[in-house]
Order: C-alpha cells, then sequence, then structure tokens
C-alpha cells in the first residue's frame, strides 16, 4: 500500500517537468505565431529590418541570430586556450593532487558568479581596456560581451573535459610510456583520440550556456539591432533584444519577440541534445 | 499573460498599501485606496506627492512605473484609477477608448549629456543634434561644432553617439524634438518610443545611457532631465527657436509651456517658440475616465480619484516638483486642468461642484 503511494506521488512529481516544458513551448508558439504568418516563417529568419514605424512594422530575427552565433563563437574560441590547459593541469598532469583540487574547485566558482558581476566587471573594467587600447572607440561590442562570455564558460568546458581526461584507461597511457613517449606525445596521440568526443562534447555544453546568457550581453554588446559589420562593432543577441524590449512591446512586436525567443529555445536544445548524444557514445566507447 | 502579470503586480501594491492605514478624510468621506501604473519618469515626483496626499488627505495611493504603454493598456483592461504617461494619446487610441482626460501633472525636459575633457559649455542647434544622431555628423571638430563653439578645445576624434535601448518616452520627446526641427530626420527616423538609430551604442534606461556616457570619452547622449540633474552630468545648451542658447532648468522647462495650451492639454511642447524656453520640454500625464463608474468602483472612489489630481494641481504639491528635480506647471495649465476635471462624472452627474 505504501509503495503504491510512493510510486504515484513520484509518478505525479515527474510528470510535472514534461507538462511544464510542454507548457512552455505551446506559450512561445501561440504568442508567436501572430509574427511568423504577418512575415513568414523563413522571411521571419532572414530578414535583418528592425523597424518601429507605425502601420509599416517589419521585423526580423537575422541579426540578432547574426550576434548570437557570433558572440558563441567567438566566446568558444577565447575559452579553449583556458579551459584546456586546466583540464590538462588538473586531470592528468597533477591528478589527485591538492593543487589540482584547488584549481578545479576555483574554477568551478567561476560557475557560481551571477551574471550581473561578470556584466559589471565588464562594464568597468574590460570596456576601458578595450578603449584605451583603441581596440574600438565605444568599448562595448562583440568582442567585449565575447570575451567576459568565455571567462563565463570556461568551468562549464574545464570540469566535464578534467573528467573524460581523467577516464582515459591507465592501461593505454603506461604502454605508450612503455614505448618511449614522452608526456606530450601520450597527450596528443591516446588522450586526445580517446577522450576527444567526450572533451568535444563539453564545449558544446559550454556553447549553450554561451547561448542563451543575457545580461551580461545586454550590459556589453552595445545593443544596435544591425547585422555586425565586423568583431568589435555593436550588435544584439537574441536573449539581450528580448530583455531590452519587452517591457515597452505589443502587438507584433511582442510577437516577434516571443518568436525570437522561440528559435533561441530551438537553437539551445538542438545543441545540448547533440552534445548529450556525443557524451553517450564516448561513454559506451 | 504579461496583462495578467501586471494586474497581479499593481493589485499587490494597491492591497500592500490597503493594510497601510484607514483614517477618516476630512470631508467626511471614508478614506479610500486609489491604484494607478504607468510612466517611470515622474515616479520621484508621484511617489513624494503621494505621500504627503496620504498624510493630509488619508487617502493612500500605489503607483506601478510598469511603462506609459503598460499604464495605458492597465486604463483600457479598466482596472486601475488612473495612468500615468509620457505621451499623451493618439486620436486613433482615443477613439479605442471610453471617453478620458489627460491632466499634465509636472514638467520635465530631455537633456543632451557629453563627455568631452575640458569642454565646460556646449552648445548645439536641433539640426546639428539631428545629424549627430543620423551619423551625418561624425568629428567633434566638425565645422558646424566649431563655428558654434569657439571658445571650446573640441577634439578631431569621432562622436560617439548613446541611445535608449528599450522603448522609452524619453526617446519619443527626444525624436519628437529633433522631427520638428530637421526636415531630414522626420522623413528618414520620425518620433517614437523606439527609433533605429543608425549610428553609435544604446543601453538600457536612463541610469544605462547615463553611465555609458561618463564612462566613454567623445560620446554624447540624450537623459531624463530628472535623471541628470540628480546626477550632475555634464549637458548642453540648445538653441530654441528664438535662438537663444538655453540651458535645461526648472524655469527654462516650466517657460516652454508658457505658450497656447489646447483645452484637452493633449501637446507637445517641443520646439517651443516661447521665450527663454528650453526646447526639448515636455508635460507628463495622469489619464482618467470621463465617466468614472466602471468596474464597480463607489463615488467615493471617484471622488478620492479627483481630490488626489486637485492635490498634485495645487501650490503645494507643485512646489515638489522642483525638490524631485521637476519643473512646476504654468498657471494655465493648472487653470485648463481644473476646469476639465468639472466635465468628470459619476453616472453622468458631475462630481465636482
Amino acid at each position: 500500500m505504501n509503495d503504491k503511494i510512493y510510486k504515484a506521488i513520484l509518478f505525479v512529481t515527474a510528470l510535472i517537468m514534461p507538462i511544464v516544458c510542454g507548457g512552455i513551448v505551446y506559450a512561445l508558439v501561440t504568442d508567436a505565431y501572430e509574427a511568423f504568418e504577418h512575415f513568414g516563417f523563413f522571411k521571419f529568419l532572414t530578414s535583418s529590418e528592425w523597424s518601429y514605424t507605425e502601420g509599416a512594422e517589419q521585423y526580423g530575427a537575422l541579426p540578432f541570430i547574426t550576434g548570437t552565433l557570433m558572440t558563441t563563437l567567438l566566446a568558444l574560441i577565447f575559452c579553449i586556450p583556458f579551459s584546456l590547459p586546466v583540464a590538462l593541469f588538473a586531470g592528468e598532469y597533477f591528478k589527485g593532487t591538492k593543487i589540482a583540487a584547488v584549481l578545479s574547485t576555483v574554477t568551478d566558482l567561476l560557475a557560481g558568479i551571477p551574471s550581473i558581476i561578470y556584466g559589471l566587471w565588464g562594464f568597468y573594467t574590460l570596456r576601458p581596456i578595450i578603449m584605451t587600447l583603441n581596440i574600438s572607440p565605444q568599448g562595448s561590442g562583440i568582442l567585449t560581451a565575447s570575451l567576459v562570455l568565455a571567462i563565463m564558460i570556461v568551468p562549464y568546458a574545464a570540469s566535464l573535459s578534467t573528467e573524460f581526461i581523467k577516464m582515459v584507461p591507465n592501461d593505454l597511457k603506461e604502454g605508450a610510456y612503455s614505448l618511449g613517449a614522452t608526456h606530450a606525445e601520450v597527450i596528443r596521440k591516446i588522450i586526445f583520440p580517446v577522450a576527444g568526443s567526450g572533451i568535444f562534447s563539453s564545449y558544446i555544453l559550454a556553447i549553450g550556456r554561451a547561448l542563451g546568457e543575457t545580461m551580461t550581453v545586454t550590459m556589453l554588446i552595445g545593443n544596435t539591432n544591425n547585422i555586425p559589420e565586423s568583431i568589435t562593432s555593436t550588435g544584439n543577441s537574441m536573449a539581450s533584444i528580448i530583455a531590452n524590449q519587452f517591457g515597452e512591446a505589443d502587438g507584433l512586436r511582442l510577437s516577434s519577440l516571443i518568436a525570437i525567443g522561440l528559435i533561441l529555445f530551438l537553437i539551445t536544445a538542438v545543441i545540448n541534445m547533440i552534445g548529450k548524444m556525443i557524451i553517450k557514445r564516448a561513454r559506451i566507447s | 499573460m504579461k496583462k495578467i502579470l501586471l494586474s497581479i503586480v499593481t493589485l499587490t501594491f494597491a492591497i500592500v498599501l490597503a493594510s497601510c492605514g484607514s483614517k477618516t478624510n476630512d470631508n467626511s468621506r471614508k478614506a479610500q485606496q486609489l491604484s494607478g501604473a504607468g510612466a517611470t519618469f515622474p515616479l520621484p515626483f508621484y511617489n513624494t506627492v503621494f505621500e504627503q496626499f496620504a498624510e493630509t488627505k488619508g487617502d493612500a495611493v500605489a503607483y506601478g512605473g510598469i511603462g506609459s504603454g503598460g499604464g495605458v493598456r492597465n486604463l483600457r483592461d479598466k482596472i486601475i484609477d488612473f495612468a500615468g504617461s509620457d505621451a499623451f494619446l493618439t486620436d486613433k487610441e482615443m477613439a479605442d477608448m471610453n471617453p478620458v482626460i489627460h491632466i499634465p501633472t509636472c514638467m520635465g525636459a530631455v537633456v543632451l549629456a557629453y563627455n568631452l575633457e575640458g569642454v565646460e559649455e556646449l552648445r548645439l542647434t536641433g539640426e546639428i543634434i539631428a545629424d549627430i544622431f543620423a551619423g551625418n555628423i561624425k568629428m567633434w571638430n566638425d565645422e558646424r561644432i566649431k563655428s558654434l563653439n569657439p571658445q571650446a578645445l573640441l577634439p578631431n576624434e569621432a562622436i560617439i553617439p548613446v541611445f535608449r535601448s528599450d522603448g522609452s518616452g524619453t526617446t519619443f520627446v527626444f525624436t519628437d524634438y529633433l522631427t520638428k526641427v530637421s526636415q531630414m530626420w522626420a522623413s528618414k527616423f520620425g518620433a517614437g518610443k523606439s527609433v533605429n538609430f543608425p549610428v553609435g551604442q544604446a543601453a538600457k534606461g536612463n541610469p544605462g545611457v547615463a553611465s555609458v556616457i561618463k564612462q566613454t570619452r567623445n560620446s554624447i547622449g540624450y537623459v531624463g532631465s530628472e535623471y541628470a540633474f540628480a546626477q550632475k552630468i555634464a549637458y548642453a545648451k540648445i538653441q530654441n527657436s528664438n535662438g537663444e542658447f538655453v540651458a535645461p532648468s526648472s524655469a527654462s522647462i516650466s517657460a516652454a509651456a508658457s505658450g497656447e495650451i489646447p483645452n484637452d492639454t493633449r501637446t507637445s511642447i517641443t520646439n517651443s517658440a516661447a521665450k527663454g524656453a528650453y526646447p526639448i520640454s515636455t508635460f507628463t500625464w495622469m489619464i482618467i475616465y470621463k465617466e468614472q463608474n466602471y468596474s464597480d468602483r463607489s463615488k467615493e472612489q471617484a471622488m478620492a480619484t479627483l481630490d488626489l489630481i486637485q492635490y498634485i494641481l495645487s501650490d503645494e504639491a507643485q512646489k515638489i516638483t522642483a525638490f524631485v528635480h521637476y519643473a512646476p506647471l504654468p498657471t494655465k495649465a493648472k487653470e485648463i486642468s481644473l476646469a476639465n476635471l468639472k466635465t468628470v462624472t459619476y453616472n453622468g452627474e458631475a462630481i465636482l461642484q
């Protein structure tokens, strides 16, 4: 009897999550419908016009999709030289030592810092540096946002990569050493090929985090509704345009913003799914 | 969904305040709880005035700063007693609702804040501002700026315009002014709460724009006067339509409304022809229904609403404007508004005698 009740409660609580997720998708789709119907789905995706003129409103998601993809890709590139050494250090060279534990904890700590703090740091510290170095006159832009994003996603990429590097079987490494391989050769020829797909998937999950980051990006990207011409120019990401304009939007503009939210939701979901699939395959092999 | 959320917020405010006090009113009417929502621009002024009103009259007032658009939406849904708005309703918006009246409550302005090392005074004209924000004037040492400011050491650097990334009444007032003074601006960009500025960068809210300007050399942007005055940012003198270069101040903002005001007070006072007027000035309004019997409101509640508005128009309340960095209404605007209040009815009968 007790067992039955227990099972029923578990069943109900477990069911809540899929219902919530379904509800979110349902709400997004119904509210975004007006925009898709008015502009056409593909036109909405590929139009770079974002014009408020009453009666001739034109909304397209391309500048924001570009902004999101550019910041995410750059953040990923900037994050590799920071996260990969941390992972190798903690997962291979100093595996199991105290110093590795300290390093991992500190890196994980970065994940716990609220994004507004990163935003403030970027705004008051990094932005003036970019201006003094004459990289861009206004300081804000894709580059500034990407640099801070990169630091934000380091812990996600590093801690998972560390786990996969630790999982490389010792027999393989010992075999290589017995044949006279150096430490560097073991990393290149044994660890990377074996843990490669796992490391790759950890970066995919880090991308998932960077895609939706809102506060930091809004503070640093410059918030202009154009397709960025270069990495130093200003732009807007999908998350930041929603954060900026949700307050006063109604009608078609509100629907367009929700449509952008739906697209962001889909992109994030697909990328996370790819990451999970690769991890699964890596674990099996 | 958003509508429901906003109503919940407004209601919560009302309930919280309702529990605060139930003093009886001096004119034998039971103390009421009023609720309003809308523009954030007059929020500091309203907070102070509503507090004073609660002390003298006993009626509690809750006001949610959710933006002009949200306030008007709530009024249309008939869930509040009054809406606050920085922009008056258009004829089309008026046609969508039961008859309403607009009452100006105080005045403010939009200032052009800048960050130029060693430049203490900067003079600009409307056309130059339009050309800067349209990207036609790119350098600080442009001939047109230089000829207005022969004393200033203008750097040979690019101008960085800063604007609002969120929809805002401040943007509306600023672009409304540019539309009046520049043909080019009117045809290419127009006026609105959100406008596609072609150059520069954007930040969220007055604090966002102000902090970007403070931090970025050679930048210029528009900021609400109530915020700029409180923050002591450097701002430009702007040429009005009489050719005078005027700095924004309580007096110069009030002067902008000293001209003709239509009976429904729905008028833009940017680019005012009055003497000594700061050209980017604006009213902010409260909007109420002409017929006060809606959504089961009692007559006492309707009376309290009118008492509140009369209080705001009183000299006592208007004096507060200066302390919180706004400008008082000119006498004429007050007179017209008091006359308009007499047309407000409950079940078709005038409330005020």
